[in-house]
């Protein structure tokens, strides 16, 4: 599985530090209320609203590095789209909400 | 560039505000997590906006819907983490360019780029399309040709083979006809209330009956000319 890492962030930052941290203080306060909302959409099978979760959700895979997982996202979403849910997107989508939420306790 | 961004997401949000921060040009006044807010705040025409970053995917009202809703829409730059979206973007000639999330710096220049050209062949074509309006013209006084300021003239007047040329300064006999030189003359200006004299309809005092005082000079007005001037003033 691959790992979230900061170099969009460090590029974006160019060395300024008060940049950075605060890039990475809006990420820790979004992402677990997104992945909230996602599991409630979840647990109500509401399609639509899973999609637009995890088409918030996919952009911090894209900021955090994760070029594997975004694809995958992007397929689940479109597959969400067509009220089709795989299974093997689901579940890999599901682990990279837990790689992150694990990866921003130690940033 | 006076610039706003409308996305629902905090951390795009900021990260075009670090992105516009690093481009001199940029001034990013506003930022909205809702299409509505921008809308709203569109609506009041003392907010002077030329570029909105723009998100696609919103929920319950997307991008593609608020830009139905502008009745003079700036120019716009969208962003969106699927390109396939931005295919019905480009059917609107107010949309410059479209950004993939996540938006690197040289993509964001390049984009910010073409707004600049943009902005740059609008004020050409401005330019081109403005009429080409004369400020002034020579008469020839004794062998010497002196400039007269169109906006100083307030009388011309006709004297036989002459016309008289009054200014704020100064007073100017010329051996030409009141026929060439309304040729000259902007008729936004000028105009011809009698067979023997042209008014600068600017410096008009009062009206009177059938005279008009401009400076200490009365003018009697054609009574066909007379409907004319009325329609050139701005009454009450």
């Amino acid at each position: 599985m691959e790992q979230p890492n900061l170099v969009y962030i460090d590029q974006l930052a160019r060395g300024d530090e008060s940049i950075k941290n605060i890039l990475i203080e809006v990420i820790k306060t979004e992402f677990p209320n997104e992945i909230n909302d996602y599991y409630i959409s979840v647990e109500i099978k509401d399609f639509k609203k899973i999609e637009d979760n995890v088409h918030r959700i996919k952009h911090k895979f894209s900021i955090l590095g994760l070029v594997k997982s975004y694809n995958i996202a992007n397929e689940f979403e479109h597959n969400l789209r067509e009220h089709e849910l795989n299974l093997k997107e689901y579940e890999y989508f599901e682990k990279t909400l837990t790689v992150i939420s694990e990866y921003l306790k130690t940033i | 560039m006076n610039c706003i961004v409308v996305d629902d997401e905090k951390i795009a949000r900021v990260i075009i505000k670090i992105l516009c921060d690093q481009i001199t040009s940029l001034n990013l006044i506003e930022e909205f997590s809702s299409a509505i807010q921008a809308i709203k705040y569109l609506d009041n025409n003392n907010n002077k906006v030329d570029l909105i970053f723009l998100d696609i995917h919103m929920p319950n009202f997307s991008g593609l819907d608020f830009i139905k809703t502008l009745k003079n829409p700036p120019k716009i730059i969208f962003i969106t983490s699927d390109p396939k979206f931005a295919k019905e973007a480009f059917e609107y000639d107010f949309i410059i360019d479209y950004l993939t999330k996540p938006i690197e710096l040289p993509r964001f220049k390049k984009a910010i780029k073409k707004v600049e050209r943009e902005f740059l062949n609008q004020n050409q074509l401005n330019k081109e399309n403005e009429p080409d309006i004369k400020n002034d013209f020579y008469v020839n006084i004794d062998r010497t040709l002196i400039k007269i300021d169109l906006t100083s003239i307030y009388l011309i007047e006709a004297k036989g083979d002459y016309i008289n040329i009054k200014t704020e300064d100064k007073n100017y006999l010329v051996h030409s006809t009141l026929k060439k030189i309304e040729e000259k003359l902007p008729d936004s200006l000028f105009l011809k209330v009698h067979r023997s004299y042209i008014i600068n309809v600017k410096k008009i005092i009062d009206i009177e009956d059938n005279s008009v005082l401009i400076k200490k000079d009365v003018v009697p007005i054609s009574r066909s000319k007379r409907a004319e001037l009325m329609k050139r003033l701005d009454l009450l």
